[in-house]
């Protein structure tokens, strides 16, 4: 029988070597800066930089070959558009409006789903509400609400307030209270051991530690209420005095300034991507990322 | 001022003159019972032990005995279906920071709050400190500890073993009338393990507080403790309380260690060996 397991494995002598201090050579250094190529390209916003020159220019060729104004007007009579558009203030003060109302409308939406989040930590009847509210309402389109809201409040913002409010109240709520769910059994038992109970409870310990996915709602409602807010200005922008973003962006369509719809969904974009990377991005920095809770 | 200061140091006094502390928690004819979805389940069953001033009692038994249940029950989560549980003569209703808790898993540390922070927050909220107060008593504790280079550290840059000192940290400056301990060390590698004890019996010297432990080690109960229960397995009762106070780190390879851990082994398995032995002879028959 020669199979390997049927040999032993010599007996070898034992030995201990006293340690000495570390003397690397130099081609082993422990760190070796990174060439600046390398650097360069781990810079996220550069290689985003580079993303939306390339979609630009693909805009720009498209633009030239239809080559048809009122259908794609080019980069190049976007931008003049944009710029002229802030420049006469009509845009800045229809961006301002369009902001006031979907702050208001946001805030205003946040607080409900903090309240409701709260009573259903709380309590079992205000967790069967929230379950039952979210399943009923979060599969509904704010704009579906839009008809109901300009019957109950009129033309004005009461009606924008209203969808808005419908657009954030539900997934902000949803990620809440999933978040809130989601706090170890251990950090909960942690706070009431130092006898927090209720709404210090919630504000000390359940808050900080679901932010993760808070955040994460707040994000999504944001995106929710903008598109909200700009649709339901197309619809009704018309008829209410001084309109928004998606007023203004109704009214250039009828008019066939198609450079200027550009603008103005421009416009949207541009905001869109400052609140995500200004705003949001900031919040992560300094509190989940920094806590080590998300990557 | 009081003509013997011992009287308001009891703690201090007891090394000048040998007299013994009293009783501090009582656990009498304890059931537990938790539901699942299908049934309620009994986790132990007329459960009575006593814990006086200074002791470092462990509550020892293989998984399923019940003994965490009974650790979270004085520490108030859950309220037995039997018996009563008393601290200083008051009945133990629901939580409370006079009996603060060290649990195994590392999530206990918010990772939102600093080392500092986390051994603050508990004095801030409970203890109504000031903050410098509190800043000040965590450090303190965290010198204690051998962390004070990591106050302003976040819990994730940490080990494990280093978030199980901060959590110690954190429950010895809240400086409870009882600190409990849920297998604190099980999740640790056997090296951090045997430190972590070391640590914790020269901290128990140091600071002098009284400890309720809960272990599913033999060995560690044996080192840790000076009093062990032994609770049988499922549903948990009383099987032996034992004096282990006259070992030590250094008794490891001992002989009477030894024979206290096969001691300890057979009170734990006697009766499911017999089972088994039962079994196996039914079989041959």
């Amino acid at each position: 029988m020669s199979t390997p397991a049927t040999l032993w494995p010599p007996v070898r002598d034992e030995y201990e070597r006293p340690l000495e201090s570390l003397a690397l050579p130099d081609s082993l250094a422990p760190e070796a800066p990174l060439s600046p190529a390398t650097r360069l390209f781990a810079q996220g916003w550069l290689r985003k930089t580079l993303i939306a020159l390339v979609l630009i220019g693909a805009w720009e060729v498209a633009a030239r070959i239809i080559d048809n104004d009122l259908l794609l007007p080019t980069f190049g009579a976007t931008f003049s558009a944009f710029v002229q558009g802030v420049w006469s203030g009509e845009l800045l003060v229809k961006t301002a409006v369009s902001l006031s109302v979907l702050l208001r409308g946001y805030l205003l939406g946040a607080a409900l789903a903090f309240v409701l989040t709260s009573l259903a930590v709380s309590t079992r009847v205000g967790r069967d509400l929230l379950s039952m509210l979210t399943a009923m309402f979060n599969p509904l389109p704010s704009i579906a609400l839009l008809p109901l809201a300009l019957l109950w409040f009129g033309l004005g913002t009461g009606s924008l307030l209203f969808v808005l409010v419908h657009s954030v109240l539900w997934p902000l709520a949803l990620n809440t209270y999933s978040g809130f769910q989601a706090v170890p059994a251990t950090l909960r038992m942690t706070g009431r051991n130092y006898g927090l109970t209720g709404m210090r409870h919630v504000l000390l310990i359940l808050v900080p530690a679901a932010l993760p996915s808070i955040l994460a709602g707040l994000r999504v409602g944001w995106a929710f209420a903008w598109r909200t807010l700009i649709a339901a200005e197309l619809v009704f922008g018309a008829s209410s005095g001084s309109g928004g973003l998606g007023w203004y962006i109704f009214q250039n369509r009828n008019e066939l300034y198609t450079d200027r719809v550009f603008a103005g969904l421009a416009a949207v974009i541009v905001i869109g991507l400052l609140v995500e990377h200004l705003v949001f991005d900031t919040l992560e920095r300094v509190t989940v990322r920094r806590w080590g809770v998300q990557q | 001022m009081a003509a013997n200061p011992t009287l308001l140091f009891p703690e201090h006094a007891a090394p000048a003159a040998p007299a013994t502390s009293g009783k501090l928690l009582t656990v009498e004819n304890v059931s537990l019972e938790y539901r699942t979805r299908e049934r309620l389940v009994r986790a132990t069953h007329d459960v009575s032990f006593d814990v006086y001033g200074g002791d470092r009692f462990v509550l020892l038994g293989p998984s399923g005995c019940g003994k965490s249940t009974l650790l979270k029950a004085v520490a108030g989560f859950i309220e037995p279906s039997a018996g009563a549980i008393t601290l200083d003569g008051q009945r133990v209703r629901g939580p409370g920071a006079d009996r603060i808790v060290v649990f195994q898993e590392f999530d206990q540390l918010p990772p939102w709050k600093t080392v500092a922070q986390n051994v603050a927050f508990p004095l801030r909220v409970a203890r109504k400190l000031s903050k410098a107060e509190a800043h000040e008593r965590a450090l303190h504790y965290l010198d204690k500890v051998g962390l004070a280079a990591f106050a302003q550290a976040y819990p994730h840059t940490l080990s494990g073993g280093m978030k199980q000192r901060v959590a110690i940290a954190r429950a010895l400056a809240m400086q409870p009338r009882v600190l409990l301990m849920d297998e604190p060390f099980a999740a640790l590698d056997a090296l951090t393990r045997r430190k972590m004890q070391e640590e914790l019996l020269r901290l128990w010297e140091e600071v002098n507080f009284t400890l309720l432990f809960v272990t599913h080690s033999i060995e560690e109960a044996l080192v840790v403790g000076n009093r062990i229960l032994l609770l049988s397995p499922h549903p948990g009762r009383v099987r032996a309380e034992l004096n282990s106070h006259q070992y030590s780190q250094d008794s490891f390879g001992r002989a009477d260690f030894q024979r206290s851990v096969a001691r300890i082994h057979h009170l734990l398995f006697e009766q499911t060996e017999q089972n088994e032995q039962n079994e196996t002879t039914e079989i041959v028959q």
